[in-house]
């Protein structure tokens, strides 16, 4: 079975203790219960845990319990085949877009007197929609191989069937009515000729559909395209013939929680919840690699590279996307001047600047950008998505703004486009030609939105990461890598020094010379080598940070803070009093001009290049507490016996 | 896997299914007598078992299925 519909694979998995937060919640209060309910159900969960979140919301709704801000919604569901265990999916799988659903379930396979009847249980519970959730075995389909007359008069017994349903709701409850298209069985009587023959089950029910789908969008009805959804999974998983005779379930049981977000997102569009705009992360989303460390020539986009390909295809996805009105925006953290370049200089660039509405290319935290881009598009949270490569930034905004839809992506960009396309956000039942005119509504012009206040719960959320980060001095092992990040940062780089491999064993050996190599790990894994930094003895006493470079991937986690606090101790302990630190601008590196500044370093002097120096007195460094492990090993050189310096603890 | 595994493993299982607490399983359990089950929850029961021991039951063996020993016999049958 295909994993990406099956699991729902653009949602988090559930979480370990799912059950004990679910019976939390019974203790929840009224005001954040629908809220807290949504997160659960925000994940991935499998029927078992479908079924229990929608008894929690049954119990909930009989003890008189607030579901607020989840907006209610009365379901009534016609079926011809065991819905039992589809129904509480159906609640589940609701509130994960917003919806309070009371389910309205008629006694089995009482479809057309359900319909037809004026005080059936469904007419009478004035639902605002009826989902006629019937498969191909409730028409009456016969096969009339090759006889076109007799196949045409059982296709239009089969419509005037679902026509009268349709009046029967319509004149008894004037409710909305979501019809199904059928799937066919996948058994071929002839083969290829199923399809071309008229009279084969096959090609009745193409007729049906292509009647049923004209019908129904002519009537301001709503269609379910499930023959696209059993055919998007395979006919052969969708039908279970088992499942069938032993409890008459019309398609797989497996497949219960994909329908279910199917006919959740339906209810959710006809409430007017579909999500209106995409926001794009830019390196590895957009393109292959990094903007601000390979530069215009080594970021992948080109056609005939298996890789820039991949992301061309995202590239291509947005476009189509803004052409069915839905407003783009990038954030990015990158120098913004930087994050352009593509845009404005790469050939084989398919979304160019004013695609977009919004351009946000800063080093702020992702959340506090996207309030920015929901402020400027006057677009409440829950219209975004944002699509980003990298996990950490997805945790963070899931974590901190709940209502912006973040699909998680598979490890393999070829399937980017896909999963965006599978989750389904922007899923609408009505299209008109004003859609088409709201991309350009936003005026184009790829505007910087001004940064608000900022996002209350980030170092909250970077404890989360349980991170560790462990220092080493350098070492013959890490030697190569560490050659390759001091040639090849330009961003987060103070003095841009560059160092052949002889010049980095040089700086190894000297006993004078402070070196340092910093790993980072956290839950999502490790992330390496990201950051290198080099102290040369400069006048009595002091060191001058003659290399200090970092990883932009791990900016904004108070990395360069642990640093520092990790070349004091080795200060400290070498009888160190002072430190200088050294800027020296580039056309690449104006993300790091107040670095120093940050960490409480005061400028001494300018000379005439830009390049300023910068001192910190090592007695009065003031500690920082940074929200990491910090791990330090094998610096046994300078005072001839290794020690370690352990978490957030500070020798003083 | 013996039937003292398949019985812990179960004892996670039936929970989930059967929206319980802990399971107290013993063999002579009659599966109709857990707090909660009907027809669709007994075949519901028997797809989460078909899904956790990656095993496939015949349609012929589960109408057998009346107690708890009996299902850890039809499971360990099918391993």
């Amino acid at each position: 079975m295909n994993s990406l519909y099956a699991e729902l694979q653009w949602l988090p998995r559930a979480p370990e203790d799912f059950s004990k937060r679910l019976k939390a919640l019974e203790e929840a209060d009224d005001r954040w219960l629908g809220r807290e309910l949504k997160g659960l159900a925000s994940h991935a969960l499998d029927l078992n845990q479908l079924t229990r979140v929608a008894k929690f919301v049954k119990r909930a709704r009989t003890e008189g319990k607030s579901l607020d801000p989840l907006t209610p919604f009365r379901l009534a569901v016609l079926a011809g085949s065991t819905i039992d265990m589809m129904v509480p999916a159906l609640t589940a799988s609701a509130v994960r877009h917003g919806i309070a659903l009371e389910i309205i379930q008629p006694s089995y396979d009482q479809v057309a007197q359900e319909a037809l009847t004026p005080d059936s249980k469904v007419n009478q519970s004035k639902p605002d929609a009826v989902l006629i959730a019937i498969d191909y075995r409730a028409l009456p389909l016969k096969l009339s191989l090759g006889d076109t007359e007799t196949s045409n008069s059982t296709v239009q017994s089969a419509i005037a069937f679902l026509r009268s349903i349709q009046t029967g709701i319509k004149s008894n409850s004037g409710s909305l009515c979501i019809f199904q298209t059928f799937a066919p069985p996948p058994e071929a009587l002839f083969g290829s000729l199923d399809r071309g023959l008229r009279g084969t089950l096959r090609s009745l029910i193409d007729e049906v559909n292509r009647e049923l789908t004209e019908f129904v969008v002519g009537s301001g009805d709503v269609l379910l395209d499930v023959a696209a959804l059993a055919e998007t999974v395979g006919l052969a998983d969708w039908h279970n013939p088992q499942l069938w005779n032993l409890a008459k379930l019309s398609f797989s049981d497996e497949l219960i929680p994909l329908y279910a977000d199917h006919v959740a997102r339906t209810v959710a569009a006809i409430r007017g919840k579909s999500r209106k705009a995409l926001i794009l992360d830019l390196d590895n989303t957009v393109w292959g690699g990094v903007i601000g460390d390979d530069g215009l020539e080594g970021i992948q986009i080109a056609q005939g590279d298996a890789r820039g390909e991949a992301h061309l295809a995202v590239q291509r996805l947005a476009l189509d996307l803004r052409q069915r009105g839905i407003v783009l925006a990038v954030s990015s953290k990158n120098t913004d001047e930087i994050a352009r370049i593509p845009f404005e200089k790469h050939p084989e660039m398919l979304l160019k600047l004013d695609h977009f509405a919004v351009f946000q290319a800063n080093w702020n935290d992702k959340a506090t950008n996207i309030q920015a881009i929901a402020e400027e598009l006057s677009l409440g949270l829950d219209a975004l998505v944002l699509l980003d490569d990298n996990p950490v930034e997805r945790g963070l905004v899931r974590e901190l703004l709940p209502d912006v839809a973040v699909p998680e992506l598979p490890e393999e960009p070829a399937f980017y486009a896909r999963t965006l396309a599978a989750a389904g956000y922007f899923e609408t039942v009505a299209f008109a030609s004003e859609d088409l005119q709201r991309a350009e509504y936003y005026q184009t012009n790829a505007k910087r939105a001004k940064l608000l206040s900022q996002v209350d719960g980030v170092d909250a959320y970077l404890c989360s990461l349980d991170m560790t980060l462990a220092f080493r001095p350098f070492d013959n092992v890490a030697k190569a890598r560490i050659t390759q990040l001091i040639n090849k940062s330009n961003q987060y780089n103070l003095t841009t020094r560059r160092y052949t491999e002889p010049e980095v064993t040089e700086a190894q050996n000297d006993p004078n010379v402070f070196t340092l190599q910093a790993r980072l790990s956290d839950i999502f894994g490790d992330n390496g080598m990201i950051s290198v930094v080099i102290c040369r003895p400069g006048a009595a006493g002091e060191w001058e940070i003659d290399t200090w470079l970092m990883s932009c991937r791990v900016l904004g986690r108070k990395v360069e803070h642990a640093m520092l606090q990790q070349i004091l101790e080795h200060a400290r302990v070498a009888g160190i009093t002072r430190l200088v630190g050294i800027y020296r601008p580039t056309d690449r590196n104006k993300l790091v001009a107040d670095h120093y500044a940050k960490l409480g370093f005061v400028r001494m002097d300018e000379d005439a290049s830009e390049t300023s120096r910068w001192e910190l007195v090592v007695k009065d460094a003031e500690p920082i507490v940074v929200p990491m492990k910090v791990v330090s090993e094998g610096f046994g050189g300078l005072t001839g016996e290794a020690y370690e310096v352990d978490a957030q603890q500070h020798v003083s | 896997m013996d039937e003292v595994h398949i019985y812990e493993r179960l004892k996670g299982i039936v929970p989930d299914v059967f929206d319980m607490e802990t399971a107290e399983l013993n063999p002579e359990l009659r599966i109709e007598d857990i707090d909660g089950w009907d027809s669709l929850s007994h075949v519901r029961l028997i797809l989460t078992i078909e899904k956790a021991f990656k095993i496939k039951f015949l349609t012929s063996e589960m109408g057998n299925l009346q107690n708890i020993g009996d299902l850890v016999a039809a499971i360990k049958s099918r391993l």
